[in-house]
């Protein structure tokens, strides 16, 4: 990897470069360090999910790495561009899928769509509406007020709205929270089709199964740090609810 | 030119989810009616003085009622954290601002149209004699009005009580805007020419000018983290 | 790829986690600023007695040494303390407010929010001072407790806008955020006051007021209180000042110490 090249050009080119690298981050808030000297490198094209308990740092984490919150400290380095002083920049090729959908209730699915596409510039907007409405399997309600969605349906629509301007980094914070199994299962789906490798994705989660499904990599996040880290093609995947206990127990008093 | 073209894209986005529900909107007009109606029983009818306190009772109409669209405009966008979705966008924090200012212009200037109707229908102001000169008032007191309130608007809106908070800020700095207003109309209203409210209106454009600057440089402090 | 221990991220050492949690842009320098010990100071302990005796010593001076108004009076004397309250709060205390505002939004160091927050503390408590006296000599001389005079006003707007400012201070409870926010307030506030003035003098002027302020002639010896006067509550100020702001820094500290034993 050549660190200094890669960032200071920033060309998004095909090769391994990290699609994210941070060191030594510290969010605070207040007093209170949600992030403690974080470290993190994934390579493009991976899907890395982030495990554990409530708490943890898991969504301060995503919201540095997505632009949403500035880094107290540290270096964090997303897509080539430096946060967050190049915010800007990473914006146009960042999604974002959290729990909260970032759906207006008054507007329709089609207008809803429609303003995003238009913040992002997305060029021939009816046709990739159509086309991802389709895929998410909301054709038949293109012109429904999100407030008549049920929860499942508006967070397939939420992803839809994310994958709007073809993002190359995806983040997933805790997006199957309050989905019922049908939901769920649908959301997943949906999921495995954005895993092409040619997508960086980030997911968190407390929930080890949902988690483990689709992901090349693992990761624990404990107190504001990762304390485990492993690639699943080597993971005992039997084994990691005792792992993962095992890190998360240590801590547990920390963590009322 | 992007620039303007995107910040009516958010203003059009408000503009369209309002049309549907039409609550901001009718809240502000009826709050409005009310201001001017209970105002009205402080008024001995017929009393010498009475052109004197008319244009101060509009201006509170005005303002009053447009705190309270104000006070939706940010919450609108709290509901499923719509907020973030904003500013994950890439755009400038300045165009997400002129949006929401272009939003609540156009909220604020439909409520004061319509309450300068029915102001005019209860005092007996000839409106025709009195419409464009009243009109250039109401939009320049407009443009001061939102550019304040949509920064502080923004400010307030992660608070707990934020509606509270809104008019204890907002109120005192809209002070030199409501005076030059009500001043400038009660000159309109005694029938004399615009031009004798010219101080006034000069007053307006120089608020409106500085505070959109200042608003517009001071946005992102006010939504970023 | 195994489990990576804890010891391999890098401990925060003691200075660094003990510093004010959160300067901006990953300054590590910044942030590990020590804050000022706790405890007394020989300098400080000093201007605050220089502070108390000059006020004495102006009281003496306007209540007992300078002359009787002619016509106003005894109550004129409440004029030493009235304008001096008046100049601290509308000259030094607000502006720093409003310097410090955009300092902290440059620099997003919380001892310039402390500084602005300490500011508009005092700014606020001198305002009301000057509130208060203000109609205690005008009932007296106008006949009225107040009128709409374009300084008056402006000082009655004013102290709405700075109360406002300690109200949404009060409402916010995280450090940045409460710094950032009223920091957007406190400027805006300021760039207000300007134009305030000039509106309602200008209402003023259309409207002629029947009594005004002016035409007290001070002899040199009043001349010569006033300005202990300003002198002593200036000075008041500053030591106020710095032991509100250092009064908060404590309190920062210990908030930030509080946070450590939890997590240790």
């Amino acid at each position: 990897m050549t660190g200094g090249d890669g960032s200071s050009a920033g060309e998004v080119s095909g090769g391994r470069q990290p699609a994210i690298r941070v060191r030594g981050l510290w969010k605070y808030f207040d007093h209170f360090p949600a992030i403690r000297g974080l470290d993190l490198e994934l390579e493009s094209g991976r899907f890395l999910t982030v495990f554990g308990p409530n708490g943890a740092g898991k969504t301060t984490l995503i919201r540095v790495l997505s632009t949403q919150i500035g880094p107290t400290q540290g270096e964090v380095e997303v897509g080539g561009c430096a946060l967050p002083g190049q915010a800007d920049r990473l914006r146009r090729r960042v999604g974002v899928i959290s729990h909260n959908t970032y759906l207006y209730p008054n507007l329709t699915a089609n207008e809803n769509l429609t303003f995003f596409g238009r913040m992002y510039r997305v060029p021939d907007l009816d046709d990739r509406i159509t086309a991802l409405l389709e895929e998410v399997g909301l054709s038949g309600r293109r012109d429904d007020l999100v407030r008549t969605y049920s929860r499942g349906m508006q967070q397939r629509l939420s992803i839809a709205r994310a994958l709007l301007h073809d993002p190359d980094i995806m983040f997933l914070d805790e997006p199957y929270t309050g989905l019922d199994q049908h939901a769920s299962r649908m959301l997943r789906d949906v999921l495995k089709t954005l895993h092409t490798g040619e997508r960086t994705l980030v997911l968190t989660t407390h929930n080890l199964e949902q988690g483990l499904e689709m992901c090349d990599e693992v990761a624990i996040q404990v107190r504001g740090r990762l304390v485990f880290r492993e690639n699943v093609a080597t993971l005992d995947k039997a084994g990691f609810e005792q792992t993962y206990f095992d890190h998360v127990g240590k801590d547990f008093r920390w963590d009322s | 030119m992007g620039f303007l073209s995107q910040a009516w894209v958010i203003a059009r986005k408000d503009i369209i989810g309002e049309l549907r529900t039409r609550e901001t909107v009718l809240s502000m007009l009826l709050f409005g009616f009310l201001v001017i109606l209970i105002f009205n029983f402080g008024i001995e009818p017929g009393l010498r003085e009475e052109n004197l306190v008319k244009p101060g009772v509009l201006w509170a109409a005005f303002t009053f009622a447009g705190i309270l669209g104000l006070n939706r405009s940010f919450i609108a966008e709290k509901e499923n954290d719509c907020l973030q979705g904003l500013l994950l966008c890439p755009v400038d924090r300045s165009v997400i601002y002129l949006g929401k200012f272009f939003g609540n212009s156009i909220f604020t200037l439909s409520m004061g149209l319509v309450v300068f109707l029915f102001f005019s229908v209860l005092y007996n102001v000839d409106l025709l004699q009195v419409a464009l000169p009243l009109g250039l008032i109401l939009v320049l007191a407009t443009i001061g009005f939102a550019a304040v309130g949509t920064l502080f608007s923004a400010v307030s809106v992660g608070l707990k009580s934020r509606d509270v908070i809104l008019s204890i800020l907002l109120f005192p700095v809209m002070v030199p805007v409501v005076l030059a207003a009500a001043k400038s109309s009660g000159r309109i209203l005694d029938g004399d020419p615009l031009s004798s409210a010219g101080l006034w209106l000069a007053l307006l454009v120089v608020y409106d000018v500085i505070f959109l600057t200042v608003a517009i440089m001071l946005f992102d402090y006010a939504v970023e983290e | 790829m195994t489990t990576v221990s804890p010891g391999s991220t890098a401990q925060p050492d003691a200075t660094a986690a003990v510093a004010d949690g959160g300067a901006g842009g990953g300054v590590t320098t910044a942030a590990a600023a020590p804050l000022p010990e706790p405890g007394r100071t020989l300098w400080l302990d000093i201007l605050g007695v220089v502070a108390i005796l000059s006020v004495l010593v102006a009281l003496y001076g306007a209540i007992i040494w300078a002359p009787t108004e002619a016509v106003m009076g005894h109550v004129q004397r409440i004029f030493y303390f009235h304008m001096p309250s008046a100049w601290v709060a509308l000259g030094p205390a607000f502006t720093i407010v409003f310097i410090c505002s955009i300092v902290y939004l440059v620099k997003k160091d919380l001892r310039y929010d402390r500084i602005a927050g300490a500011s508009a503390e005092l700014g606020v408590l001198f305002t009301t001072i000057t509130l208060l006296t203000g109609p205690l000599w005008a009932k007296p001389i106008w006949g009225a407790y107040w009128t709409w005079d374009p300084r008056l006003t402006t000082t009655l707007v004013l102290w709405f806008i700075y109360v406002a400012y300690l109200m949404l201070r009060s409402s916010i409870t995280e450090g940045h955020s409460r710094a950032r926010l009223s920091a957007v307030f406190g400027i805006v506030g300021w760039i207000d006051v300007p134009i305030v003035f000039m509106s309602i003098r200008w209402w003023r002027t259309i409207h002629p007021t029947l009594v005004t302020g002016e035409g007290m002639n001070l002899d040199s010896s009043m001349e010569a209180v006033l300005m202990l006067s300003l002198a002593a509550i200036t000075l008041l100020y500053v030591y106020l000042l710095i032991v509100r702001v250092r009064q908060l820094d404590m309190g920062s500290r210990l908030d930030r110490l509080r946070q450590l034993s939890h997590l240790r």
